[in-house]
């Protein structure tokens, strides 16, 4: 009952940011060919087994043909398979990454922002000292101790990402707990574990759908940026990030190896921040009147 | 206001003390035992434990603890595996040019971004307001270490413009040498009236700066324009429109001025990103400072290297969002009021 009265409002005003912000389509065309790539990589890609441990030193670093349309790698993969089983990473470790920062933000944010006082207190200037960080900076410096892996690399964004989210729900829940109906739900003698979750959490969450849409992209472009730098994927994972490096040393003869990995990375960061500038547009009330 | 500098402070600290221990966490709890990788691969049971007991990873966390607190305080930030220099002192040599390549991407940054989101707040909802919005979604998506090898290309490698890496000709250093002042190769040579020096500085300087400006770009520019939108549609805008002054000056004057602060603070959240960008790039265009410190002691897994690096640009975060936050209160009464 309250779910649906809740979300009814959200679907149309998406549905009217899509008519008025014409990028949303764009974006979400771009994110779905993203996901269907990713789920069918097996069938499109022309040469399946490159995209593990095959190689071909008959053929390294030849330029796009019809055969190879991104051409091959320094050791005779074929660059276009590659890109595609590429899809089926970085936007997977961007939803793990996301997910677990949101299974540690948002109880966090819940309580520091519902109860106040000492836990507040502490809870925040914890999170203060996580966010005193570029979270770049303090991802690499964990992946950097941890062992070289994608396990790692998905943990060590995730902890630089979730104190953002805890702020984000503290700020929501500390004013809507002031609420009178929180107050009424407080007099009624419910019991407060379904005041935080039946009320104070569904209210509190818009500008977290929001920013976890947002940050989508940042988590692709923060993960393929520490594959870059040799944490994280390690050489037959066809991450986008660590072929860009690996194309590197042979860039100025051989262009392709490194133009098509980033320009999915660029593709697929650029596909989920303009989705998320839209569903901010639809969702965030305080931005319409700002046509 | 006092009493508003004084929470502020303290609370700086507070975080500052926070990060050395996340700091430590990372050196020395997470890395499993790094008496083990101090001894080397083939080490025996008495070498290691030598090694724990020269580290001093055998007495109790407190007191490990209290120890880096102190090395810290001191100066002793630990000795670079690969340099075998003091970390900080590596430090100290690299951050100027950093420093001088992130603030060339900020001054780029800014003047590109504010007339494009003034532009695209001037004329909402127009074809020029879409393509602007595009093209600073494009500057905040793009993966830098990937931009900046497709620009050394196009520009250095295909059409020889700009010169492929470095921060100056090394030839110059024998007709022209740079009299090293600041450590930023083009201050140095301005100061000094070293124009042939300072012309190939300043040509060294284009490509990386314009990459890392890419972020800087489309921040600035998506935020003027939310902010000069948000601006327009308060009263006493609306009142200076109704009196007549043409909307150029209503946009450039009177909505910017109240937008600037935001604008502004943004700025120096941006500063920091572009900062830790460099670490993508530096390496890329063989450029001497942090970043390619920071990409040399992760080749070689240089903890101390990797943590006092991250310590430092912490502490170098949370002194400037002190200062913006202090300027903001002082230009702007209500800040200090929450």
């Amino acid at each position: 009952m309250t779910a649906l009265t809740v979300r009814t409002p959200r679907v149309t005003a998406l549905r009217r940011a899509v008519r008025a912000n014409p990028l949303i389509t764009v974006g979400g065309a771009i994110a779905a060919l993203i996901f269907l790539v990713a789920v069918f990589a097996p069938l499109l890609a022309p040469y399946p087994a490159d995209a593990g441990s095959a190689t071909h030193p008959e053929m390294t670093l030849l330029p796009p043909s019809l055969h190879h349309l991104f051409g091959t790698d320094q050791v005779g993969r074929d660059v276009f398979s590659r890109v595609l089983y590429g899809a089926r990473i970085s936007p997977v470790i961007a939803v793990l990454v996301l997910f677990i920062a949101c299974a540690a933000g948002i109880p966090l944010g819940l309580a520091a922002g519902y109860f106040g006082g000492a836990a507040d207190e502490v809870i925040m200037r914890v999170t203060d000292v996580f966010l005193a960080f570029p979270s770049l900076l303090l991802a690499l410096a964990f992946a950097a101790v941890l062992p070289p892996s994608l396990t790692s690399l998905t943990i060590a964004i995730a902890i630089t990402w979730w104190p953002w989210y805890t702020r984000l729900i503290r700020g929501q829940a500390a004013s809507v707990a002031g609420r009178p109906y929180v107050e009424a739900c407080r007099a009624l003698g419910i019991p407060r574990r379904r005041i935080l979750l039946r009320h104070v959490l569904p209210n509190s969450v818009t500008p977290l759908i929001i920013q976890v849409s947002l940050d989508f992209g940042g988590v692709i472009l923060t993960a393929s940026a520490l594959s870059f730098l040799g944490l994280g994927a390690q050489d037959p994972t066809p991450e986008w990030g660590l072929m860009v490096a690996e194309g590197e040393n042979y860039f100025t003869t051989a262009w392709w190896v490194v133009t098509f990995p980033g320009l999915a990375i660029l593709l697929a960061a650029l596909a989920f921040t303009l989705l998320g500038d839209g569903l901010r547009d639809a969702l965030d009330p305080r931005r319409l009147p700002s046509r | 206001m006092t009493r508003y500098v004084i929470r502020r402070v303290a609370l700086a600290l507070v975080v500052v003390t926070g990060v050395v221990i996340l700091t430590f966490v990372i050196a020395d709890v997470v890395p499993g035992d790094p008496a083990a990788t101090w001894a080397g691969p083939h080490a025996s049971a008495a070498q290691v434990a030598r090694a724990r007991q020269y580290l001093g990873l055998d007495k109790p966390l407190p007191v490990r603890i209290a120890r880096y607190f102190g090395g810290i305080l001191t100066g002793n930030w630990g000795i670079s595996v690969h340099t075998h220099n003091p970390v900080l002192s590596d430090i100290g040599t690299a951050a100027p040019a950093t420093l001088e390549l992130v603030i060339a991407a900020l001054i780029i940054g800014a003047a590109v971004g504010i007339p494009l989101g003034l532009a695209a707040a001037r004329w909402p909802g127009s074809i020029l307001d879409h393509v602007i919005r595009v093209g600073s979604v494009l500057g905040v998506s793009m993966p830098v270490f990937w931009f900046a090898l497709i620009l050394q290309l196009i520009f250095a490698d295909r059409l020889r413009l700009l010169p492929v890496a470095g921060q100056y000709d090394p030839n110059l250093i024998f007709t022209h040498p740079l009299v090293a002042r600041t450590q930023m190769p083009v201050v140095d040579a301005a100061i000094s009236g070293n124009w042939p020096m300072f012309g190939s500085t300043l040509s060294h300087l284009i490509l990386p700066a314009l990459v890392v400006a890419a972020y800087p770009a489309g921040v600035v520019a998506r935020m003027t324009r939310a902010q000069v939108l948000d601006t327009l549609g308060e009263t006493h805008v609306q009142m200076v429109r109704s009196l007549g002054f043409p909307e150029r000056t209503v946009v450039s004057t009177f909505a910017l001025k109240l937008a600037w602060n935001p604008v502004a603070a943004t700025l120096a959240l941006v500063f920091a990103y572009s900062l830790v960008n460099t670490f993508l790039v530096e390496s890329i265009f063989d450029w001497p400072g942090l970043g390619s410190y920071a990409a040399g002691s992760v080749a070689t897994l240089d903890t101390p290297a990797i943590v006092g690096v991250t310590l430092f640009v912490a502490i170098a975060y949370v002194i400037c969002n002190l200062v913006v936050d202090l300027v903001q209160a002082a230009l702007d009464p209500r800040i200090r009021l929450t």
